[in-house]
C-alpha cells in the first residue's frame, strides 16, 4: 500500500489484529489457568496429554497434506507404484508408533487419577508447601438443588445458597448429593467436577489458593431452570473467612427441616441467601431422602433389611417410604401425624436408632509423594478387614518407602 | 377416556414459532401431496418404491430418509445457535425454556438415530450385496420392513412437534430427570416409542446384513479378500445385533418405570439412576463406532480407487476393525469419569479408551501410506476424504485427551466436549456420508454429480464446521458448560456470535449440497455414465451397468483376488454373452408399511395412553403379521430372454462406448 504513510499502514495492522487482542485478553481461560491447585494440576495434565499426542498428530497432519500435494495425479515427476501395498517395517512402526504414546499416557493416566481423585484428601496446599497429615480438611455439603445449590458448614453451623466463600489454602472435603434430579458440582477455578445425585453422597477434595471471585455451577443438564443454577465461589483470606461466619450467624434466618423442605421447591435465578443456624442432621436427612416428617430413610431401610426385613409388615407403612415418586417431593408431612410416632416406633424396635445413619462410603487416604511419573508411594489398596463395611478401602497407611526413593 | 391424555391443550397453539412451522409444513405438504396425485404418482411410488424388497431402492429410500431428517436436525441446531448468540446481557433470547430444552434433545436424537444411522444403513443397504456379488440381501422382506420401522420412528419424532411437546431431558434421557416425577407430560414418552420402534427397524436391519454378508458372498471371496467397506459393514452389523438389545431393554425399563409404577431408575424403593446412565452407554459408546466404521470402508474404498492403488496395509486395516469392534464394549464408563467411582475403575476404562486410539491411528496412516507413491485424483469423494483425515485426527485427539479421567473432570458436559463430538461425528461419519454420495450416487442413477456445486458445498462445509466449533473448544477450556439458554459473561457472546456464523456457512454449504443435486439431476444428460465404472474403480459394484439391473449380476460372478473387479479388468475376463437362465426373485409386498403404520398407530396411542387404541393396533399388528406368513406368493422368475435383452442392451452400450473411444 504505497499510498499509506508509514504510521496509518501501522495503525491499519494494528487495527485488525484489534478485534483478536480483544478476544483474547478479555476472556478467562480459567480451566488452564485456575485458582486451586487439585485444578492446577488437572489442568497441567490437560496440556501434558496435549502435548505428547501433537508429537504423533502434527507429523501425520503433515504427511497427509505432503503427500495429498506430492502425488497428486498432474504431477506425473513422482513416483507412481500401484503395486505397492504392503511394507512389513512400515506396519510395525504405525502400530508401534501410537503405541508408545499411548503407554506413555496410559502409565500418566493411572498415575494422575489415583493422584487426583476426589475421593483423596489432599497432600499438599500446593507445589510448594506440603500439608501436615493430621491437618483436617474443613468440610462444607453441598446440596444441589431445584434450580440453585445449598452449601451447609457444620464446623460453622451455618448455610448459605447460591454463594460459596472458602478460606483461601485451606483444604476443603466436600460431600455432595442432589435433592431430585441428577446435577454436577463444577466450580472451574477450584477443582473438577463430581456429580451430585439424590440419594448418594460423592465426595471432593480441593484448595483454593488465591483470594477472588470465582464461579460455579451445574454442570449436567437438570430441567428448565438449569441455566440459572449458578452459584458465586469467593476466596478470602482466613480471618476474613471467620469474620464473614460470625456476620451470617448473626442473622436471624435458620434453616430448619420446614425451610428446607419450603427452600427445595423448584425456584430459577435465586439470589444468595444465610442461614444463621442449620439443622442438626440436615444433610445426613437430605441424603438419606428422609428430610419430610414420616418418611423413612434409607439408612433406616437398609439396616432393616440388613436384619432380615419387616416381612410382609413392611407392606403396611409404603407411604413411609415414598419419596418422589409420584412427583416431586412434598412439604407436608407423608403420614397423619400420630401414624409417625408408631412407624418410628417400629424402627425404634428394630434399629437402635431412627435418626439417619450417616451413609457409609470409603475415605482414600493422601498420596505421600507427589512426584507425578514416579508416582511412587501411593497407599496401596487394603482390605479394611471389618466385616461390617466389607468394601475396599483404600485408607490404610502404607507401611514402607518403596524402593525408587 | 376416548382420546386418553390429548386434546386441544396438547396442541401447541400458542407457541408462534411451532405454529409457523406447522403452518409451511402442511402448505408444502399439501403441495407435496397435491403434486403427486396431479402427475398420477402414488401408484408409481407405491409399486416401484414402497412396497420394493430391492436392496437398492430401500438403501435409495434410506438416504432420501435421512436426508430430510438432517434438515430438521439442522434446523434446530441453528436455532440453538441463534439462541445462544444473543442471550447475553439479560436477554431471555426467543426461546423459553420449555421450547429450549426440547430443541437440544430432538437434536441430539434426530441427529443420531434418524439422520446418522439411516446414512449409514442406506449406504450399506446399497452397496454390500453388489460388493460381494450377491443379488439381493437374506431376508428382503425384513429388509423393507426395517426400513419402514426407522421411518415410523422418525414420524413420531416429527409428530411430537406439532402433537404435544418432546423429551426436555438431553438426548439420552437420564433418570431421575426423564421418570414420571419429574417429566409427567408425553416428550419422554415421544423418545421412548419412537427410538423403540427405530430400534426392531435397525436391529432387524443388522441380522439381515451379517447373515448377508456371511452366507451371500461370491464363489471364491474369502473373508480376507472381501472389500474394506464389507468387512466394516460386518462389523457394525455384529456391533449393532450386540448393542441394541440393550438399548432396548433399558428403554423398556423405563418405560415400566414410567407406565406401572417399577422403581428400576427412580430416586426412593431401590432404584439406581446410575444403573441406566451405565446400560444406556453400554449401548450408547458402541453406536459412535456402529456409526464410524462403515465410514472407514468408505474412506477405504475412496482412497484405494482415487489413488489408482490397493490400499496399503488390508490386512492390518480389517485387524484394526475387528478390534475397534471388540474394544467399544470395554470403555462405556468414560461417558461418566464423574459419577464417583473409583481411580483404578476410571483409569481401567480411561486406558482402554486409548488404546482404541492405536488401531484407529493404525487406519488412518494405511490411508496415508495408499497415498503414497499413487497417483490421486482429487475428484469430490477424495477432496472429502483429505478433509477428514485432517479435522478426524484432531477430534481423535481431544477424545483421547477426554479419556484422561483428570482431565475429563475439568472438561466433562463442557462446550469442549461438544466440538469433540461434533468433530469426530461431523469430520468422520457426515464427510464420509457425504464421499459416498458423490462416490456411489453414478451407480445408483447413471450420471454424476456436479463438481461446481459439489466444491462450493465442500468449501461452506470445512470451513463452516471449524468456524462453528473451534470457539466452541475455546469456550470449554473457560469453563462453560454445555445446554445453557442464558448467560450473564457477556465477554461469551463474540464466541458465540463467531459459532453461528459458522453454522451459518454450513447452513450455505447444505444449501449448494441440495443445488449440486437438483442441478445435477436436471444436467443429468451432460453427467451420464454408460460405463458403470466411472472412477476406474476396483469392487464388484462397479462391474454391473449403473443402474444396475433389478437382478444385480446375470451371472454370480467369480473371484479370484481382493479387489475383484480391478483383478477382471486387468485379465480382461470377457461379459458373459449367452446361456442366460431366469433368475429367481422375490416379490414386493406392502407388508413392511402396513405393519409399520400400525406401529406408529400403537406408538401414538401408547404416548397418549388412549388404551383402547393401544390393544386394538397391537392386535392388528400381530393378525396382519401372522397372516402375512400366509403369503406364499413371495417370489417370481425373471425370464431368461428379459435377462438376455437386458444384457445385450448393456453389450451394445459399453461396446458403443468403446467405439466412441477408438
Amino acid at each position: 500500500m504505497p499510498s499509506l504513510s508509514p504510521v496509518s499502514a501501522r495503525l491499519l495492522r494494528f487495527s485488525m489484529l484489534l478485534p483478536l487482542a480483544a478476544m483474547l485478553s478479555g476472556c478467562d481461560w480459567v480451566v488452564l489457568n485456575p485458582a486451586g491447585d487439585v485444578a492446577r494440576q488437572q489442568a497441567d495434565l490437560v496440556v501434558i496429554s496435549t502435548v505428547l499426542m501433537l508429537l504423533i498428530i502434527v507429523p501425520v497432519m503433515a504427511l497427509t497434506v505432503w503427500f495429498a500435494w506430492h502425488y497428486r495425479a498432474s504431477n506425473k515427476a513422482a513416483r507412481y507404484e500401484p503395486e505397492w501395498n504392503h511394507s512389513t517395517q512400515l506396519e510395525l512402526v504405525i502400530w508401534s508408533a501410537p503405541l508408545l504414546i499411548i503407554i506413555a499416557l496410559g502409565a500418566l493416566t493411572w498415575v494422575g487419577t489415583h493422584l487426583l481423585d476426589p475421593y483423596r484428601s489432599l497432600a499438599r496446599i500446593d507445589k510448594e508447601r506440603p500439608l501436615h497429615p493430621e491437618a483436617e480438611p474443613m468440610e462444607v455439603n453441598v446440596v444441589a438443588l431445584d434450580w440453585k445449590w445449598l452449601f451447609i458448614y457444620p464446623e460453622q453451623g451455618i448455610a448459605t445458597v447460591n454463594e460459596l466463600v472458602l478460606p483461601v489454602d485451606r483444604p476443603v472435603r466436600f460431600r455432595i448429593t442432589a435433592s431430585s434430579v441428577m446435577n454436577s458440582f463444577y466450580a472451574p477455578a477450584l477443582a473438577g467436577q463430581i456429580y451430585a445425585m439424590p440419594g448418594m453422597e460423592t465426595k471432593l477434595h480441593a484448595v483454593l489458593n488465591k483470594p477472588g471471585n470465582f464461579t460455579g455451577f451445574s454442570a449436567n443438564y437438570s430441567g428448565a431452570g438449569f441455566s440459572g443454577m449458578r452459584f458465586a465461589l469467593r476466596g478470602v483470606e482466613a480471618g476474613k473467612f471467620d469474620e464473614w461466619a460470625r456476620n451470617v450467624r448473626a442473622g436471624s434466618q435458620d434453616l430448619d427441616r420446614e425451610t428446607y423442605l419450603k427452600l427445595e421447591q423448584p425456584s430459577e435465578n435465586e439470589a444468595v441467601r444465610h442461614f444463621a443456624k442449620v439443622a442438626p442432621d440436615l444433610f445426613d436427612a437430605v441424603v438419606n431422602l428422609c428430610v419430610r416428617p414420616g418418611k423413612m430413610c434409607m439408612s433406616q431401610m437398609m439396616a432393616l433389611d440388613e436384619q432380615g426385613g419387616t416381612g410382609k409388615a413392611g407392606m403396611l407403612n409404603l407411604a413411609a417410604l415414598t419419596y418422589d415418586k409420584n412427583g416431586r417431593e412434598q412439604i407436608s408431612a407423608i403420614l397423619p401425624g400420630d401414624q409417625i410416632a408408631a412407624s418410628q416406633a417400629f424402627i425404634k424396635a428394630l434399629c437402635a436408632d431412627n435418626s439417619p445413619l450417616r451413609a457409609r462410603s470409603a475415605e482414600v487416604g493422601a498420596p505421600e509423594s507427589l512426584s507425578l511419573l514416579r508416582g511412587a508411594n501411593l497407599p496401596s489398596p487394603v482390605r479394611s478387614g471389618t466385616a461390617e463395611t466389607g468394601k475396599l478401602s483404600l485408607a490404610a497407611p502404607v507401611p514402607a518407602k518403596s524402593p525408587v526413593s | 377416556m376416548l382420546f386418553g391424555r390429548l386434546s386441544l391443550e396438547s396442541l401447541p397453539l400458542h407457541e408462534p414459532i411451532i405454529v409457523a412451522t406447522f403452518a409451511a409444513v402442511v402448505l408444502g405438504g399439501a403441495a407435496l401431496v397435491g403434486a403427486l396425485t396431479w402427475f398420477r404418482l402414488w401408484g408409481y411410488l407405491w409399486r416401484e418404491w414402497f412396497t420394493s424388497v430391492d436392496h437398492k431402492k430401500i438403501g435409495i429410500m434410506y438416504m432420501v430418509l435421512g436426508l430430510v431428517m438432517f434438515l430438521r436436525g439442522f434446523a434446530d441446531a441453528v436455532m440453538m445457535r441463534i439462541q445462544q448468540a444473543i442471550a447475553f446481557n439479560g436477554s431471555e433470547g426467543y426461546l423459553n425454556s420449555h421450547h429450549y430444552d426440547q430443541v437440544f434433545t430432538a437434536h441430539g436424537v434426530i441427529m443420531i438415530f434418524f439422520v446418522a444411522m439411516p446414512f449409514v444403513t442406506g449406504l450399506m443397504n446399497y452397496v454390500v450385496p453388489l460388493q460381494i456379488g450377491a443379488r439381493d440381501v437374506s431376508f428382503p422382506f425384513l429388509n423393507n420392513f426395517s426400513f419402514w420401522m426407522t421411518t415410523a420412528g422418525a414420524v413420531l419424532v416429527m409428530a411430537s412437534l406439532f402433537v404435544g411437546e418432546f423429551a426436555q431431558t438431553g438426548w439420552l434421557a437420564y433418570p431421575p430427570l426423564s421418570g414420571i416425577a419429574y417429566s409427567p407430560g408425553v416428550g419422554v414418552d415421544y423418545y421412548i416409542w419412537a427410538l423403540q420402534i427405530a430400534g426392531v427397524g435397525t436391529t432387524l436391519s443388522g441380522i439381515n446384513l451379517i447373515a448377508t454378508i456371511v452366507k451371500m458372498r461370491a464363489p471364491g471371496m474369502t473373508m480376507m479378500r472381501m472389500p474394506v467397506f464389507t468387512w466394516t459393514s460386518l462389523c457394525t452389523n455384529v456391533l449393532i445385533v450386540a448393542s441394541f438389545p440393550v438399548l432396548t431393554a433399558v428403554l423398556a425399563l423405563l418405560s415400566l418405570d414410567r407406565y406401572v409404577g417399577t422403581n428400576f431408575f427412580t430416586n426412593d424403593f431401590g432404584g439406581s439412576p446410575m444403573m441406566y446412565v451405565n446400560l444406556i452407554w453400554i449401548w450408547g459408546h458402541p453406536e459412535v463406532y456402529i456409526l464410524i466404521l462403515p465410514i472407514f470402508g468408505v474412506f477405504s474404498e475412496v482412497t484405494a480407487t482415487f489413488c489408482g492403488k490397493r490400499l496399503f496395509g488390508y490386512s492390518s486395516m480389517v485387524y484394526a476393525t475387528v478390534v475397534i469392534t471388540i474394544l467399544s464394549y470395554l470403555v462405556w464408563l468414560h461417558h461418566f469419569f464423574t459419577m464417583g467411582s473409583g481411580a483404578s475403575v476410571n483409569s481401567f476404562f480411561g486406558i482402554t479408551t486409548m488404546v482404541i486410539s492405536i488401531p484407529t491411528g493404525a487406519k488412518l496412516f494405511n490411508w496415508l501410506f495408499t497415498m503414497y507413491r499413487a497417483r490421486i485424483r482429487f475428484d469430490l469423494p477424495m477432496m472429502w476424504t483429505v478433509a477428514f483425515m485432517l479435522t478426524f485426527v484432531i477430534g481423535g485427539m481431544t477424545g483421547v485427551l477426554l479419556a484422561v479421567p483428570p482431565a475429563d473432570f475439568v472438561l466433562h458436559n463442557s462446550l469442549f466436549l461438544i466440538a469433540h463430538f461434533h468433530n469426530v461425528i461431523i469430520g468422520g461419519v457426515v464427510f464420509g456420508v457425504f464421499a459416498a454420495i458423490n462416490y456411489w450416487w453414478p451407480k445408483a442413477f447413471g450420471f454424476r454429480l456436479d463438481p461446481f456445486w459439489g466444491k462450493i458445498s465442500f468449501w461452506c462445509w470445512v470451513v463452516g464446521f471449524w468456524l462453528a466449533f473451534t470457539p466452541l473448544y475455546v469456550m470449554g477450556l473457560m469453563g462453560v458448560t454445555r445446554r445453557l439458554r442464558v448467560f450473564d459473561d457477556p465477554s461469551l457472546q463474540i464466541w458465540f456470535v463467531i459459532a453461528a456464523i459458522g453454522a451459518g456457512l454450513i447452513a450455505c454449504g447444505i444449501a449448494a449440497m441440495l443445488i449440486q443435486y437438483a442441478v445435477s439431476i436436471i444436467r443429468r444428460d451432460q453427467l451420464r455414465d454408460e460405463s458403470g465404472d466411472p472412477w476406474n474403480g476396483r469392487t464388484l459394484e462397479w462391474a454391473t451397468s449403473s443402474p444396475p439391473p433389478a437382478y444385480n449380476f446375470a451371472f454370480t460372478p467369480v473371484v479370484h483376488d481382493l479387489d475383484a473387479w480391478d483383478e477382471m479388468k486387468r485379465a480382461g475376463a470377457p461379459r458373459p454373452a449367452g446361456n442366460f437362465r431366469p433368475i429367481h426373485m422375490p416379490k414386493n409386498t406392502g407388508a413392511g408399511i402396513i405393519l409399520a403404520g400400525i406401529s406408529t398407530v400403537c406408538g401414538f396411542a401408547l404416548i397418549w395412553h388412549i388404551w383402547w387404541l393401544a390393544g386394538v393396533s397391537l392386535a392388528a399388528l400381530l393378525i396382519t403379521a401372522i397372516a402375512h406368513t400366509f403369503n406364499y406368493a413371495r417370489d417370481f422368475h425373471i425370464p431368461a430372454e428379459t435377462v438376455a435383452e437386458t444384457e445385450a442392451e448393456r453389450a451394445r452400450q459399453l461396446a458403443a462406448l468403446k467405439g466412441a473411444a477408438a
